[in-house]
């Protein structure tokens, strides 16, 4: 801060009147502001044209198939007959397991890495589970296989099906035959590739809340969960959410790990056991493979789903911060 | 943070430099390929072997699925593509440049199973692998499989099957395969394509996770590449051929199948030879091609590539047998050479 | 003083605070299966020539994996200069200057590009950078991944630029500076630990992608001069290895994704140290 201090004051200049002062500070302060604004809106730009060439690419399919597209069953590359129904179940679905099983977790884990862990302890293995998001989706994908579809099949499955699958209505998310893939299974692995950036962003966040606040929680009275949970917690919201925000997205959009154990059975099944796919999935399995300009061009209109999907989701969990806004966030 | 700065612009600039160890003296012919995944153990040894031989030719080849060697023959971005289907007369009439064929190597799918209580191999009628692939026979014991299988205990459990979930040349010659023996798969599923509309089943990424699934499910049945079979030691059954009789699929079986229609394969070379006749042919093999444009601008890398296959179909098919794959049959090479002449 | 309530809170505090305990624990058992398991697949295959030697086709001993190993740094490098500068300067944007729909739109617009399969940026940075110029380079594949690198960074950096606390922009103003200089020089600054660790985490995620680098930088057997040709690179060999028939390919791609985690731990390790020395004023 020092250092800062002493370079501030060697910058500003003598006067050369109020006037000019001001004018040239404005001026730093006007580049500063359009520089920044133009890379903002370059992200914008390059979303566009992906978005453009996503429509532009998909025109074939979108004129033979229409609004039908949406709630088509059937993916028929011999025939040439596409609907986007059964990924967009997997998708969906996938992808609501992987954050049911991961935010808790993670959330749970990045307060005890920030509170109550040693700062050391704690550095070290933040370090090592930012380590986790660099691991390859196919060795995600491996991984799966290796070990979670065989546990799946043989232990943790019957275990779902002969306890909560015989609960009245719960139970029909865990019937049925079990092969170890499925959409439970994909949202395992998921979950496990998501968690490190909920973990990582949430702790560095709840790093920055200023002890003020948790001193002021444990004057009134306040147990150390209490203090964390209601005071540390909602002031960190906003970064919490961004944080989950980036493994919703994540999910929604992994191709590799989650085609290796989801069964890839283009079916919309009531189970979690059971198995279908997903749009990522999809696109990234027959891409290379597709001749066919329709089923090209239906491989992209799945893409252009996905960006919709990604669109409404980001828009209703949005809503669900606005709506839930009580006092103690950070002051914006 | 100045030398945080010098250490990155120094590494950016090794970085740059890094590689002048290929033959970047001029003169290198680069050849950038791609294509068909199937074939890719034979063609990165023929490619390295051959490398080795001219140092100044370097074919670069990449797996991204016979499709993707297609488009990006069409578009322009690789110098020639490989597939494990034939492209079609749409494709060809739309393609902007003429493509020739040139069959490499043979390839086979096998059957492969994991039942319980069952050890050895088991006999599959062309009916059976269409009916399960149907999904019209569900359990191991239904007459049609049985009936091949006299003497062999078959479960009465349901069959779980298993196919690629990913587009794949394997795929294409498995649905040729039962597109020809079965009018029910044909009207229902379709001809031969990469990826269909699998009426049941589970899906499996790769041959690897094909051959994954199978193993961990009991009651299973997956089909495979043979040289994937072979290689792994995964047990694999008999299928029946067009003349009835139950044949293992091996390299010998395999160019019989080439062999048997040598005469009536296509100028081009485009064929299927699924099912072909013949006692000891095995009826689920295929040619994997080679697609070659018929004009090449430039006169280095023409050469080369004519080079390279006159190599292929005479030095390169003796490195075949050593990964799994089957040789041409004479006929074919013999016919290939000549049409080598047709590149200009 | 042990009235029902305190009791009860008491003992939610004590089972609330174990949990958090437990569930770190159970992240952290799985990240040292997923990394012992990558050591014992990988680290068996790990041998000099792996760092040195180019692929060799199947069935021949001594290959290695060394121009995916540059091929990745080169990949690295360039979605870093290209996907980290905008990814900065667009958090700054929106902590700092943003008006506020157009920043509504532009924090909006970055979740969705986040979203966005990695194959399917793949094809786009495909027809941007390859096909006008009908050849793949490292260059496409550096674009497709930069692009990938932006939205965590954004959101990263706009995080952690609104936790510094308002009474620093304030003093610094107070003794005269600019906006942009308070920027520059307190409250980017005081942020820079976590934005370093968005950033890290955003090249860590990039840094394992495969699909958007098939139809970009494509992939090489042999060494990649400059940024213009097809270059080979860490998980696309992995990728080609796994999914063979081969033992001996397998055991390379595990050591693959091994000296790739160790790749992105020293990259870590290295910003960080340089974060430390250059804020040690």
């Amino acid at each position: 801060m020092s250092a800062a201090a002493t370079t501030i004051a060697h910058e500003v200049p003598p006067q050369a009147g109020p006037r000019a002062f001001l004018h040239r500070l404005r001026q730093g302060d006007e580049i500063a502001h359009l520089i920044t604004l133009t890379f903002a809106a370059l992200i914008l730009l390059l979303t566009s044209m992906l978005v453009y060439e996503l429509w532009r690419n998909s025109h074939l399919s979108r004129s033979a198939f229409g609004w039908a597209f949406f709630w088509t069953k059937v993916w028929d590359p011999n025939f040439d007959n596409f609907g986007a129904a059964p990924f967009i179940y997997g998708t969906l679905v996938t992808s609501a397991v992987a954050l049911v099983l991961a935010v808790p977790l993670g959330l749970a884990s990045a307060i005890f890495l920030s509170e109550l862990a040693p700062r050391n302890i704690s550095d070290v293995i933040s370090f090592l589970i930012d380590l986790l998001a660099a691991v390859p989706s196919v060795i995600y994908g491996l991984l799966g296989i290796f070990i979670v579809v065989p546990l799946m099949r043989t232990t943790l499955g019957p275990l779902l099906i002969n306890t909560v699958g015989n609960l009245p209505y719960v139970g029909a998310l865990f019937r049925g035959p079990n092969y170890g893939v499925g959409f439970l299974t994909a949202g395992i692995v998921l979950a496990i590739m998501v968690v490190p950036f909920i973990i990582s962003v949430s702790r560095e966040v709840l790093l920055t809340v200023p002890r003020e606040q948790r001193e002021a929680a444990m004057a009134l009275g306040a147990t150390r969960w209490e203090s964390t949970w209601q005071v540390v917690v909602p002031w960190a919201r906003t970064g919490i959410m961004g944080s989950v925000f980036l493994a919703l997205a994540r999910a929604l959009g992994e191709t590799m790990a989650v085609t290796m154990v989801i069964g890839n059975a283009a079916a919309i099944k009531a189970s979690l056991l059971a198995p279908g796919d997903t749009i990522a999935s999809t696109i990234a399995n027959q891409f290379t493979e597709a001749t066919g300009d329709l089923y090209l061009s239906s491989l992209i209109e799945l893409g252009l789903v996905l960006f919709l999907i990604t669109f409404i989701l980001n828009g209703l969990a949005r809503i669900l911060i606005v709506a839930t806004e009580r006092g103690g966030g950070r002051p914006a | 943070m100045k030398k945080a700065l010098l250490v990155v612009w120094l590494m950016m600039l090794t970085m740059a430099l890094t590689g002048p160890r290929a033959a970047a003296q001029g003169g290198a012919i680069k050849l950038n390929a791609a294509g068909a995944t199937f074939p890719t153990p034979i063609y990165t040894k023929w490619f390295d072997v051959y490398h080795t031989a001219h140092p100044n030719v370097e074919i670069n080849y990449q797996s991204i699925g016979s499709g993707g060697g297609i488009r990006q023959l069409q578009s322009g971005t690789v110098d020639f593509g490989a597939s494990d289907g034939p492209m079609s007369d749409d494709q060809l009439s739309q393609s902007k440049f003429k493509i020739l064929h040139f069959p490499t190597v043979l390839g086979a799918v096998v059957p492969t199973y994991n039942i319980v209580g069952v050890t050895g191999d088991l006999n599959f009628t062309q009916k059976a692998l269409a009916g399960i692939y149907l999904g019209s026979i569900a359990k191991w014991n239904d007459p049609e499989i049985a009936k091949a299988n006299p003497g062999v205990n078959l479960p009465s459990s349901d069959i779980v099957v298993v196919h690629r979930s990913d587009g794949s040349g394997t795929s294409y010659i498995f649905t040729d395969f039962l597109s020809k023996v079965s009018d029910d798969w044909k009207n229902k599923v379709g001809k031969a394509n990469t990826s269909v509309n699998w009426p049941v089943g589970l899906g499996g990424k790769g041959n690897e996770g094909v051959t994954g699934l199978v193993k961990q499910t009991p009651n299973s049945i997956g089909y495979i590449e043979l040289i994937y079979a072979i290689q792994n030691k995964i047990p694999y059954g008999n299928v029946q051929n067009a003349a009835g009789k139950f044949v293992k699929a091996d390299l010998a079986s395999v160019t019989a199948a080439a062999a048997a229609d040598a005469k009536s394969i296509p100028d081009d070379f485009r064929v299927s030879i699924t099912n072909a006749a013949g006692p000891k042919v095995y009826p689920i093999s295929s040619f994997t091609w080679l697609l070659i444009p018929a004009q090449i601008q430039d006169a280095a890398k023409r050469d080369a590539i004519k080079d390279f296959l006159k190599w292929m179909l005479t030095e390169g098919q003796k490195y075949n047998e050593g990964l799994s794959y089957a040789q041409l049959p004479k006929e074919v090479i013999v016919r290939e050479t000549k049409a080598i002449s047709l590149i200009q | 003083m042990s009235s029902p309530r305190i009791i009860w809170r008491k003992s939610l505090n004590f089972v609330m605070l174990t949990l958090t305990g437990v569930a770190a624990f159970a992240v952290v058992s799985v990240l040292f299966l997923i990394l012992g398991y990558l050591i014992w697949n990988g680290g068996t295959s790990l041998s000099w020539n792996f760092f040195t030697q180019l692929p060799k086709p199947v069935g021949e001993t001594g290959g290695g994996m060394a121009n995916a190993i540059v091929g990745s740094l080169k990949l690295l490098f360039l979605a870093a200069v290209m996907g980290l500068p905008v990814g900065l300067l667009a958090g700054v944007y929106l902590a700092e200057f943003g008006g506020k729909t157009f920043s509504f739109i532009v924090r909006y617009t970055t979740d969705l590009l986040n979203g966005v399969p990695s194959i399917v940026i793949g094809i786009f940075a495909y027809s941007l950078v390859v096909l006008p110029v009908k050849h793949f380079s490292a260059l496409a594949g550096g674009v497709a991944l930069g692009i990938m690198v932006i939205p965590i960074t954004v959101r990263s950096t706009e995080e952690f630029l609104r936790a510094v606390p308002g009474n620093m922009r304030e003093a610094a103003m107070a003794l005269g500076a600019s906006k942009w200089k308070t920027i520059a020089t307190v409250v980017l600054p005081a942020a820079s630990g976590g934005i370093l660790t968005g950033m890290l985490l955003a090249l860590a995620r990039v840094a394992g992608e495969t699909a958007p680098l098939l139809f970009t930088a494509f992939g090489n057997r042999f060494w990649s001069q400059g940024w213009g040709q097809p270059i080979a690179s860490l998980p696309v060999m992995i990728y080609t290895y796994a999914v063979a028939p081969y033992d001996d390919w397998h055991r390379q791609a595990w050591a693959a994704g091994l000296v790739l985690l160790a790749l992105v731990l020293l990259s870590n390790l290295g910003a960080r140290f340089i974060l430390a020395r250059s804020k040690a004023v």
